[in-house]
């Protein structure tokens, strides 16, 4: 039972799911607040490279380090992002440009393989990684506990960040303002928001959780270093807010239904059906396609669009 | 501190800006070297020397300049009118896609047509690519920036599929090679484009036709109606609507336009560089996104993205020679990256002013305007 098909690429989509799930969360964090940021592949690879320097180099016990390792992915993959925010907040550049300038100033062939090559990092495996904690009994249940309960602790802090972000959005005065500063800024401003200060807050906080995920890949996923091995899951998470309508829950299930796409090609040649992967890959992109062509029409776009000033340098003087 | 925008743009601005930002992020680079350890000034020196000075160097770097100089040209020729294509990734697949097909279909015909053939199906092969964002844009405004992105990863993934996961007719399955790792097949001789040498330099037809395109490009916006109506539509969409002017069919056109530059920057890879359909090759060395920075590095001048190219693909040549010594690997990114974003910084001094006075402890009366 719990080797069937389904059981089996749904649980595994839980898995290449989560690296997704903690970008996406953090890229829609930032565009809520009117900041496209594209360098999350950098962001993600900053953060998988720094995470395991971690874990490689710093020696105390397990939890510790993996705790440890995670706080110095948000901080170095956040730095990052604070470079994004900086050109686009305060010196008002294309947020486009900056971001693909993110990508490859910090993603594969930059940044990122410097450090990996520098530090010595690869061809040695993790010497601690992510494990799945929850007792073998819950594990073996039928169905769910491959799928709920077989997952590693960053899949159940992932499930807590969407809904702290769903909070926070929803909820609270600040994510109230977040919102107001990325559908208007120059009303927010006029409400006493500090436009620029909100905007630089979250793409950093953005970045940290891209960080995080890519981390995942490095500590738990992959687990060792290797050069480039995101492999474009930053450009997925991009997608990813779209396709979710900038909604935190949303994400939640696009995450893993696109893991479950990755996981699918692997599952059926277990089963002697042998599809092209290449082909399977495709559909999260051109579903992102289909789901952006469905937001644009005038309707939706009231109601679930993007944020209105998403892109958009506010400069106070030129309104 | 104020910032306030300029009205006029001084000209010397726009070529004191780009090379301060050169040098800054020279300056910077030479740090992130320090902290970790490498000797600044050596490094640089030698990746210039890998570059550009060294034996053969010149010509190694104008093979990696020339597929930058046309996803430059066709980042370039979009952004000038606030279209953001950024698929110059999947374009270029399409047009490599498409030129080795012709390639490989005329195989019997003289050379000139089968290259001619080659250029005119790498064109329509990144058009059709660009054509998808630009109607969707145009029709149903849909955001050019993500759907071209997400099409680079469609159109690569299937560049992939075509050579790794089927027999199509473009892969290769009798030679010995072919049978050991999938590669696609060889071109035949009438498909391979010539090269010119002139004082040791090799100038491929590829880089050539770069340079009339860039010309091309840029008699297109300053001494044509279509060029001028384009930049009015990129500055003001609704200004441009109300003078008459077709917004639709120009957004698809120039999608279409810029599509093809980069198809025949991939029909060039196919025809002069790589003699086959090459997907590994052509999804590791991330020519769309690097052709971004150019456009964006030379203000979407066409003549300042072919000089950008040849100094960017220098560095990216450099980069691949000295891989294996103990030479930073992923220097070449970060440096590139430094580049760009002082450049984007740089911006702002072109745009604006920055004046630097004391706060004065009580409003001062306001001063009157000097009379020109």
């Amino acid at each position: 039972m719990n080797n069937s098909l389904l059981v089996v690429v749904i649980a595994s989509g839980v898995g290449y799911g989560t690296p997704l799930l903690y970008a996406a969360l953090g890229e829609l964090v930032a565009e809520r607040s009117g900041v496209l940021n594209l360098g999350v592949e950098g962001m993600m690879l900053v953060g998988a490279v720094m995470g395991f320097w971690t874990v490689q180099r710093v020696h105390v016990g397990s939890t510790a380090v993996l705790a440890a390792a995670i706080g110095v992915a948000a901080l170095a993959a956040g730095a990052m992002a604070l470079i994004h925010a900086f050109l686009v907040v305060t010196l008002r550049a294309n947020q486009i440009v900056s971001g693909l300038a993110l990508t490859i100033f910090a993603g594969a062939g930059g940044l990122s393989s410097y450090l990996g090559n520098d530090l010595n990092l690869s061809g040695s495996p993790a010497r601690h990684q992510f494990t799945e904690p929850l007792p073998k009994s819950l594990q073996d249940l039928k169905i769910v506990g491959p799928i709920l309960f077989g997952q590693s602790v960053l899949v159940y802090v992932s499930w807590l960040c969407v809904v702290l972000v769903a909070l926070y959005l929803r909820w609270t005065r600040a994510g109230l303002n977040a919102r107001a500063v990325g559908e208007s800024p120059a009303a927010a401003d006029a409400m006493g928001i500090d436009v620029a200060r909100y905007r630089y807050v979250h793409t950093i906080v953005g970045g940290a959780l891209a960080g995080v995920g890519g981390a995942t890949f490095s500590l738990w996923l992959t687990p060792q270093w290797v050069d480039g091995l995101t492999e474009g899951a930053g450009w997925i998470a991009i997608a990813l807010v779209i396709f979710a309508f900038w909604r935190p829950t949303f994400c939640l299930v696009g995450a893993y239904f696109f893991g479950a796409l990755t996981a699918l090609p692997f599952a059926l040649q277990a089963h002697d059906v042998h599809i092209s992967g290449d082909l399977i890959q495709t559909i999260p992109y051109s579903m992102t396609v289909v789901a952006l062509v469905l937001v644009s029409t005038a309707v939706a776009r009231r109601r679930l669009g993007a944020p209105a000033a998403l892109g958009r340098p506010y400069v106070r003087e030129e309104r | 501190m104020r910032i306030e925008r300029r009205l006029e743009q001084p000209r010397w601005l726009s070529f004191a800006v780009p090379a301060a930002a050169l040098v800054l992020a020279t300056l910077l680079g030479g740090l992130v070297l320090l902290v970790t350890g490498h000797p600044p000034v050596k490094s640089f020196r030698r990746l210039f020397e890998a570059a550009f000075t060294a034996n053969g160097a010149l010509s190694a770097t104008v093979v990696s300049a020339t597929p930058l100089a046309f996803t430059g040209l066709c980042a370039a020729i979009a952004f000038r009118m606030n279209l953001f294509n950024i698929g110059g990734e999947g374009q270029l697949y399409g047009g490599a896609i498409t030129g080795a097909t012709a390639g490989l279909l005329l195989a019997d015909t003289p050379s000139p047509v089968a290259i001619g053939a080659m250029v005119l199906a790498g064109a329509a092969g990144g058009a059709l690519v660009a054509a998808i964002p630009g109607f969707l844009r145009a029709f149903l405004s849909t955001n050019e920036i993500i759907t071209s992105l997400m099409l680079n990863y469609v159109v690569g993934l299937i560049l992939t599929y075509l050579i790794f996961d089927t027999h199509s007719y473009l892969r290769d399955t009798k030679g010995f090679q072919a049978q050991v790792f999938p590669q696609g097949k060889t071109l035949p001789e009438s498909a391979t484009w010539p090269s010119w040498t002139i004082h040791g330099l090799a100038l491929p037809l590829g880089f050539l036709l770069a340079v009339g395109l860039a010309a091309a490009v840029w008699a297109l916006y300053a001494r044509t109606r279509f060029g001028f109506e384009v930049q009015v539509i990129g500055d003001s969409a609704r200004a441009a609507r109300y003078a008459g002017m077709r917004t639709r069919r120009k957004i698809l056109a120039v999608m279409c336009l810029s599509g093809a530059l980069a198809g025949i920057g991939g029909a060039s890879q196919d025809g002069d560089f790589r003699h086959q359909l090459d997907p590994r090759g052509l999804t590791a060395a991330g020519y769309g996104y690097a052709g971004i920075v150019i456009a964006a590095l030379g203000r979407y001048n066409p003549v300042a993205v072919v000089v950008l190219a040849f100094g960017l693909g220098g560095l990216q040549n450099a980069g691949y020679t000295l891989q294996s010594a103990d030479f930073p690997a992923g220097l070449v990114g970060v440096m590139q990256g430094l580049i760009l974003f002082c450049a984007l910084g740089g911006e702002l001094f072109v745009r604006y002013r920055v004046r630097f006075e004391r706060r004065a402890p009580k409003p001062a009366p306001v001063a009157p305007e000097p009379s020109r």
